[in-house]
């Protein structure tokens, strides 16, 4: 008999060791993340993931999977909620879709919509944030960063490098080049780098390949979200 | 340079959990820790530089760039407020030329704010290259600037602006039954560890620092770890604003701190452990490192304690300034000489703690009291206080009273007694617990001192009728947001998002729906935060709007819509471009 926990009413199994997101994904359900990479050790910074277990909030990419949780991932509370913790991002850095070549592409975008998000809500910080163009192949638009150390992990888990760092405290928090110069021009990175191509927004781009799918014919042009990632996300936690 | 880092890494063995302290060495030697400095201690510790750039730019007392030769930081809390704060900092940023949060030109002198410094019963306070200034004065800064001016070495000057008092003004069960030294460790050996662990269940212990975990099971839980391997944290990062009486703990009971410590360690099995003591309270680094070693020679401390069989050993690491870090799991995260990040639980430091081996983390009253406890037995402490919280607590009394200080209470103590005790007249309110805890009005002052009525990790601000309700809610909601670590979403944004919308609504900028909305994303940042701070960051906001709405209300605009900002300055940089100042060059709000 495999062990369960139930998911907005629905019997879920779970392997002992597994997160929330690791059964739910497995089951074909999706719960909204950013931070989040099955391919990486989970960090559970955006919060997007919350859920409610028993009653109490939950990051569903960290907390493990135990029997007699009731979890509750649908309702109008959640939805509303992480909208909220999603337009907080949107107003944080300098996020403009229509002139943002990651558009449809992008996933802080592709929740946006999935949640509904029709404006920013909150008052903009138009926070004073650098692109660093200097490296051949890839371009940071720190305006864009979201902070979910994607590119931290992947460069050191799968790329067996160390090029970025998250530096600052609070809001001033931001993302740091491991270089003499502070430039990716001067770091180890590489076009073929897992980090290079992680970041769920344009705050890490490919230089040259902007506009090689249209508009309209991007990743989420076609789908939301939530099939999307079921689809790339659901076998690697079989 | 090379030669001096070399020295300071080595003495620090090569090892980078030791960051902190080798960061601190260089900056108070080069005033800051320069690129150069940075490439240094990376290639020493074989580390990258962003690991150290990352650190430097997350604590407070950190610098990339050198500050002045005379660092002078100010006590932000809002008791160094009410002893008039804001009006000495602008004489000494007149006095001594310098603008806050800059250094003058010739570097000899920078000048900033802090958070709280612990030293609330004797502000206004600051920092002086990391020592405690107290008493504060016009005529005093008088004498600072000249003694600055003239490059006088701190070491020259008066004693009596260092001066830090303990000012207990009542004590109760443990302050006044100090155990002789080694008392604990004998009766803990003679009675058995199992018994003993026994005894502190029988007291009933609830950690002191404020969240009440029951201190027998955290102990019983580390012991019962199958890694042998395990650490023993006293938590003397004392940052929530208006709490100081660890200061005093561990400045005049500080043998019995450790020795809680010690009876912690034989009892869990662990060897080595840590005081991590806030960088506010470096004047007492040198004292307790003595006490140590003291303690070392009277076999209280290190190799076969009192020949017991039993090894234990106490390191002092200082923090760098970072509220934050009196988060349990940030806490260890510093230890490890990383960024104060709170971790993700489970799993809880009593099974992977400091370098991910059991650890138990206790306030330094905890210790103080299981000292007690282990010494003279449960039952006593058991029967003082109420059914859910025995013993006693030591409280922090500052703010509008005439006899600020230390106070020591049984748990169900009223707060109408507290007051009367501390001479405190026409009292609006009382911020019990800090910025983090609750502020109560004066309808409430029968309600009593306990984890299940008024919980406090010792902080007792007391408010007298002439003080601003909004004022105070937004010096703590200014460092909530100053103090947030970033790491997620809600607390990083949001208080930030917090500080916005309250300074809109104080300045008058707000309209109709700006408290709903205020409201609401207080519940938003108390619910979804990863850690403490977050969860506990909308409180000044949430408890004063509880109880005074209408203070609130009464700033609102009667218009449906008000711009969150001023239209007419925000056209300034505009006007200076243009070089006009024309009265068509001006925009009146909609409403004047």
């Amino acid at each position: 008999m495999s062990k369960t926990i139930t998911i907005d009413g629905k019997e879920i199994p779970f392997k002992e060791g597994q997160t929330i997101m690791e059964a739910a994904t497995a089951a074909n359900l999706y719960i909204p993340h950013l931070c989040h990479n099955p391919d990486y050790e989970p960090h559970g910074s955006c919060k997007l993931c919350t859920v409610k277990v028993n009653g109490r909030n939950c990051t569903a990419c960290t907390f493990p999977a135990a029997e007699d949780q009731n979890v509750v991932n649908t309702s109008e509370e959640l939805s509303a909620d992480r909208k909220r913790i999603t337009q907080m991002l949107f107003v944080e850095g300098n996020h403009f879709c229509p002139s943002c070549e990651k558009t449809g592409n992008c996933q802080l975008q592709g929740v946006a919509y999935h949640l509904n998000m029709l404006d920013n809500h909150y008052p903009h910080f138009f926070a004073d944030r650098e692109i660093d163009a200097s490296h051949p192949d890839v371009l940071i638009d720190h305006n864009r960063c979201i902070f979910c150390s994607l590119c931290v992990r992947a460069s050191q888990q799968s790329d067996n490098k160390n090029v970025f760092a998250i530096s600052g405290r609070g809001i001033n928090k931001r993302l740091i080049i491991n270089s003499e110069s502070g430039k990716l021009k001067d770091s180890d990175i590489d076009i073929n780098d897992c980090a290079a191509h992680i970041c769920p927004t344009g705050a890490i781009l490919i230089k040259r390949t902007a506009y090689t799918v249209p508009i309209g014919q991007r990743l989420y042009d076609q789908q939301q979200i939530d099939q999307i990632a079921l689809a790339k996300e659901s076998d690697k936690n079989d | 340079m090379k030669q001096f880092i070399q020295k300071v890494v080595e003495d620090n063995n090569f090892k980078a959990v030791r960051l902190l302290a080798i960061l601190r060495e260089i900056q108070a030697k080069y005033r800051c820790i320069s690129t150069e400095a940075i490439d240094i201690i990376a290639s020493l510790l074989k580390i990258d530089r962003t690991q150290i750039i990352s650190i430097i730019e997350f604590y407070s007392f950190f610098h990339l760039h050198p500050q002045g030769q005379y660092d002078l930081l100010i006590s932000d809390s809002i008791t160094d407020h009410m002893l008039g704060k804001q009006s000495l900092m602008d004489y000494l940023s007149s006095q001594l030329n310098v603008e806050v949060g800059k250094v003058r030109d010739d570097g000899l002198i920078s000048l900033n704010n802090t958070s709280c410094t612990g030293m609330c019963d004797q502000g206004p306070a600051g920092l002086i290259n990391g020592y405690a200034l107290t008493h504060l004065t016009q005529s005093r800064i008088d004498e600072i600037a000249d003694l600055i001016n003239r490059q006088i070495p701190l070491n020259d000057w008066p004693k009596r602006f260092f001066q830090v008092t303990d000012n207990i003004h009542k004590a109760d069960l443990l302050l006044t039954t100090e155990i002789p030294q080694g008392a604990a460790i004998k009766a803990t050996l003679e009675r058995g560890l199992t018994q003993t662990l026994a005894e502190v269940k029988v007291s009933d212990l609830r950690g002191r620092g404020g969240a009440g975990f029951n201190t027998a099971m955290k102990w019983r839980f580390c012991s019962e770890e199958n890694e042998l391997e395990r650490y023993t944290i006293c938590n003397a990062d004392e940052g929530e604003p208006g709490t100081f009486k660890d200061r005093i703990l561990l400045n005049s009971y500080a043998h019995q701190v450790i020795e809680g410590m010690t009876v912690c360690s034989i009892i869990t099995g662990s060897k080595q452990g840590f005081i991590y003591l806030r960088a506010e309270y470096l004047h007492l680094y040198e004292q307790l490192q003595l006490i140590i070693e003291q303690r070392r020679s009277l076999s209280l401390l290190g190799h076969n304690i009192l020949e017991s069989g039993f090894n234990f050993d106490i390191e002092i690491c200082l923090g760098a300034g970072a509220y934050i870090c009196g988060e349990e799991s940030a806490l260890i995260e510093s230890l490890e000489g990383k960024r104060g990040i709170p971790r993700n639980r489970p799993p809880y430091p009593v099974t992977q703690g400091y370098l991910n081996k059991p650890t138990v983390v206790d306030n330094v009253e905890t210790f103080f009291a299981a000292a007690q406890i282990a010494a003279y037995g449960g039952q006593q402490f058991a029967e003082i206080g109420t059914e859910k919280s025995t013993g006693t607590k030591i409280l922090s009394i500052c703010g509008d009273c005439s006899q600020p200080g230390i106070y020591e209470y049984p748990f169900g103590t009223t707060i109408n007694q507290i007051l009367s005790d501390c001479s405190a007249d026409d009292v609006l309110g009382v911020q019990v617990g800090g910025p983090s805890g609750n502020f109560i009005c004066n309808k409430e002052f029968d309600r009593t001192l306990a984890f299940e009525d008024l919980a406090t990790g010792g902080s007792f601000i007391v408010f007298n009728n002439s003080r601003n309700i909004l004022e105070i809610a937004k010096n703590f909601t200014h460092f909530f947001a100053h103090e947030s670590c970033g790491f997620c979403t809600p607390c990083r944004v949001g208080t930030s998002l917090l500080k916005k919308q309250l300074d809109k609504i104080i300045d008058g900028h707000g309209s109709s729906g700006d408290v709903v909305a205020l409201e609401e994303l207080c519940q938003l940042v108390k619910s979804y935060s990863h850690c403490g701070l977050g969860q506990t960051a909308a409180n000044p906001i949430l408890s004063t709007l509880q109880r005074y709405p209408e203070l609130y209300q009464q700033q609102l605009k009667d218009i449906s819509f008000e711009p969150g900002f001023d239209l007419d300055s925000s056209l300034e940089t505009a006007r200076q471009l243009t070089n006009r100042n024309d009265v068509n060059a001006h925009l009146a709000q909609l409403d004047k």
